[in-house]
């Protein structure tokens, strides 16, 4: 894809690294000052500003993942969640824990920041760049025991909430500017295609809409 | 101490595609019918309104129109060795929830069952000879046939006005459609639409291996269309927010689109919508029905006596109740002895994902949940000579995107890296560029998969959970990996850049965390005497003539396709038997 295509949409080519500012203006709600470090720290590695196309930070990401929490999402209304848990049940039947997604969060990022104090004697968002891949990646393989909430679990909460957040409706606080749309070319609340019916395979050309009625122009 | 409602002519559980059947079917015999839905009311306005039902994260990923697991859910175990965890977070399948049940939020692929399906066990032990069924093998006939439901099949798909091109118009093979169905009586209702771009390079390279692709029979409507009941449906648009969602436009069936405006008025129906059925009451002898037990809104237990009870919950819950009523003997997988929940089935699907260059405009979003799709039944039923391959039942292989949902349905190929810089690159990559392709096969029944109560686990009122008793046998992986790679071959002549398949291979036990199906059968099934079956052929109880069990509950075994057709095509035979022999003369329609 050629550079005056990206500009034309409207993307930045390149980073202009506001992985900070962009969220600096919302306060979050249920996360303390550690964990939202840490919160717009990952999400500022599980999809960085690097490289073309918008980052996680800069499409909002945080902000949902903290909205998420304070909604029946976040205290596990979407689960069951009654006992007994069973702890060597087969992970093929799935999630088996009492936790919701909030103290999935608070555990888990707890935990994370404990096992980087221990390896590098920093908290996770004060690691560089490089190393914030590397613990995230053992994380992601187990290859780093949590005495609470299994590493697995966590990693997967949270690059599942990440990606929610950056191609959910802005209603939510995520993909901002309908960014992460734009970036994939999914007209987002569009859902009228009846002139295009006859009109497979060619290049569909309108850009997003969103839920409130906000276009890419 | 229950309240006791006043008694009306019949009481329905489960208002959703057959709860509305029956309703009707009553209503219109004069019947004072009471409904009980355990969600809440639904209707397409405002419901399901333009623009906020274009929410995937609340309709596509958390699910606001499913059952909330919350309160209830299921227990799962793969062997009857094993202790049974409960089913915590959605995964595998979706339960539907509320006026309408599933039928919201399906997708509309609506078929009929190939005649052999139907009478299963002599087809193969005729074509193929006794032996050919393994022992385990649990599979039986339906005491129906396919020409005794054709008309209601036939029916059901102008109530919902299907789109489709017959492929057998009485007994004549015609171009275009599927050469392998029954005879039809009649055509389509209405036109298919045109493929979708996946879909024409599908049925491109279907031709030329020489398959007959054909439009998958898509309840979403391709014109403007007044069904047998006077009520209009509109034009689907391919709007992307069909599968998962309701219809905003009045397109993709539902009972709120086909059935539900003529109720509406009815003095003689009531439906009482947050009532959750927590018992089938019986009298002393344990063999009539008396009425229905449930919770209200705000807590209260209420009895709805009636004379006669229509069980027309989801698969599931129709097992569960009759278990909780004490209604039949249970199944007992040791002695092989007792009915209920005997035969549980699912479907094994497999996927390819064909990943084109980027000047091959997919545009993923431009879809529905059935229309502008094409699929080849080649290979499913007993269509071909399974006397080689080792197994029993077979798939449908179709094509088409239902969304292209950013969240749930990106396609990036294998070893692409889960986050990062090279994941923001490559869904920018492939996400106009992708195609997905899938088999739905049958799963038999057998002899340990089952339904039954969990001994542990509780809903939140205190009500044991259904317990499910599954995993894969020998045949369904031989047929899957039979299936998928007849998908793979004609993956292939789409010539894409790459294809990736994900095929469940021996070794991979259930996994409930990965979406399959929500085509969950059996455990109420269907059969020719009450030591095979739960009902007889008119859906009624073989051990409580007064209650008639419908959907899914009733399939033997499953089947390569969408089960809405056939559990439609049921309840509308059981319903006419209704009309004409037990409303006038009510007890037990086949002697046992």
């Amino acid at each position: 894809m050629p550079a005056a295509t990206l500009g034309a949409l409207g993307i930045p080519a390149c980073s202009d690294n506001r992985r900070t500012s962009a969220s600096s203006s919302y306060a979050p709600t249920y996360f303390r000052s550690a964990e939202w470090a840490f919160i717009i720290a990952a999400v500022g590695r599980l999809i960085p500003s690097e490289g073309m196309g918008p980052g996680g930070v800069d499409a909002g990401v945080p902000e949902f993942i903290d909205r998420q929490m304070e909604l029946p999402y976040g205290h596990g209304a979407y689960f069951y969640l009654k006992g007994p848990f069973l702890d060597n049940s087969p992970p093929t039947l799935g999630y088996q824990l009492r936790y919701t997604p909030r103290e999935i969060y608070r555990l888990g990022i707890a935990a994370a920041n404990s096992a980087t104090q221990k390896l590098q004697g920093k908290d996770f968002a004060q690691l560089s760049a490089a190393d914030q891949d590397r613990f995230l990646a053992l994380m992601e393989k187990g290859e780093t025991a949590f005495s609470t909430v299994p590493a697995t679990v966590f990693f997967a909460q949270l690059l599942a909430n990440t990606k929610e957040g950056y191609f959910s409706d802005p209603l939510y606080g995520g993909n901002r500017g309908m960014v992460a749309w734009k970036w994939i070319g999914f007209p987002g609340a569009r859902a009228d295609f009846t002139d295009w019916i006859d009109q497979a395979g060619r290049h569909y050309p309108y850009g997003a809409v969103s839920i409130s009625g906000a276009t890419d122009g | 101490m229950a309240e006791r409602k006043k008694s009306v002519d019949a009481v329905i559980i489960g208002y959703g595609w057959t709860g509305a059947i029956l309703a009707k079917t009553l209503t219109d015999a004069g019947l004072s019918v009471v409904a009980l839905e355990r969600g809440p009311a639904r209707d397409t306005s405002p419901d399901f309104e333009f623009p906020r039902i274009a929410d995937e994260l609340k309709y596509g990923v958390r699910g606001d129109l499913w059952q909330p697991l919350a309160n209830e859910t299921v227990t799962i175990r793969h062997s009857p060795n094993d202790v049974a965890a409960p089913y915590r977070k959605y995964g595998s399948f979706v339960l539907g929830n509320g006026v309408g049940g599933a039928g919201v939020h399906w997708n509309g692929q609506l078929w009929r069952a190939s005649p052999e399906d139907l009478n299963l066990r002599s087809h193969i032990e005729g074509r193929y000879g006794k032996k050919f069924i393994p022992p385990e093998m649990t599979i039986q006939d339906y005491p129906v046939t396919f020409a005794e439901l054709e008309p209601h099949f036939d029916h059901f798909e102008k109530v919902c006005g299907v789109s489709g091109t017959a492929g057998n118009l009485r007994g004549q093979i015609k171009p275009g459609g599927n050469p392998f169905e029954g005879p039809r009586s009649d055509e389509y209702p209405t036109p298919p639409l045109p493929p979708i771009f996946a879909a024409q390079i599908f049925e491109k390279a279907a031709a030329e291996l020489g398959y007959k692709s054909f439009p998958v029979p898509a309840a979403n409507s391709s014109i403007a269309y007044t069904n047998p009941y006077g009520v209009r449906l509109g034009p689907c648009n391919l709007c992307g927010f069909c599968e998962r969602f309701g219809c905003f436009l009045y397109s993709k069936a539902s009972p709120q689109t086909t059935l539900l405006p003529i109720l509406a008025g009815r003095s003689n129906l009531e439906v009482r919508t947050n009532s959750y059925v927590t018992k089938i009451l019986l009298d002393d002898t344990g063999k009539i029905a008396t009425g229905a037990l449930y919770i209200d809104e705000s807590g209260r237990e209420i009895e709805q006596p009636a004379p006669l009870v229509i069980l027309s919950a989801f698969q599931m819950h129709n097992v569960r109740l009759l278990l909780l009523s004490k209604i039949g003997t249970p199944y007992d997988p040791a002695t092989g002895k007792g009915v209920v929940g005997k035969n549980y089935a699912y479907q094994m699907c497999a996927e390819t994902a064909a990943y084109f260059s980027e000047d091959v405009e997919i545009n993923p979003f431009i879809g529905a949940g059935a229309a502008g799709q094409r699929v080849v039944d080649e290979f499913n039923s007993d269509h071909f000579d399974h006397s080689q391959v080792g197994f029993i039942g077979g798939s449908l292989i179709y094509a088409g995107a239902t969304g292209g949902r950013p969240i749930d349905q990106m396609m990036v190929p294998p070893g692409t890296p889960a986050w990062g810089e090279g994941w923001k690159a490559a869904i920018r990559k492939h996400y106009r560029h992708s195609a997905p392709l899938g088999t739905q096969g049958s799963v038999m029944s057998y002899r340990d998969r089952y339904l039954s109560l969990d001994p542990t686990y509780t809903d939140s009122h205190g009500l044991p959970l259904l317990r499910m008793t599954f995993d894969w046998h020998a045949n369904e992986y031989k047929m899957a990996a039979y299936s998928a790679s007849k998908m793979e071959e004609i993956v292939r002549a789409m010539k894409p850049e790459k294809q990736a398949t994900i095929l469940m291979r021996p070794g991979n036990p259930y996994d409930v965390r990965i979406y399959q199906s929500t085509h969950t059968t059996g455990g109420a099934i269907m059969g020719s005497n009450p030591s095979n079956s739960v009902i007889n052929r008119y859906s009624q109880s073989w051990d409580v003539s007064n209650l008639f069990v419908y959907g899914a509950s009733a399939f033997p075994q499953n089947i390569g396709y969408n089960p809405t057709g056939l559990l439609a095509g049921l309840a509308y035979f059981s319903a006419a038997k209704l009309l004409d022999a037990y409303l006038k003369s009510p007890g037990p329609l086949v002697q046992a």
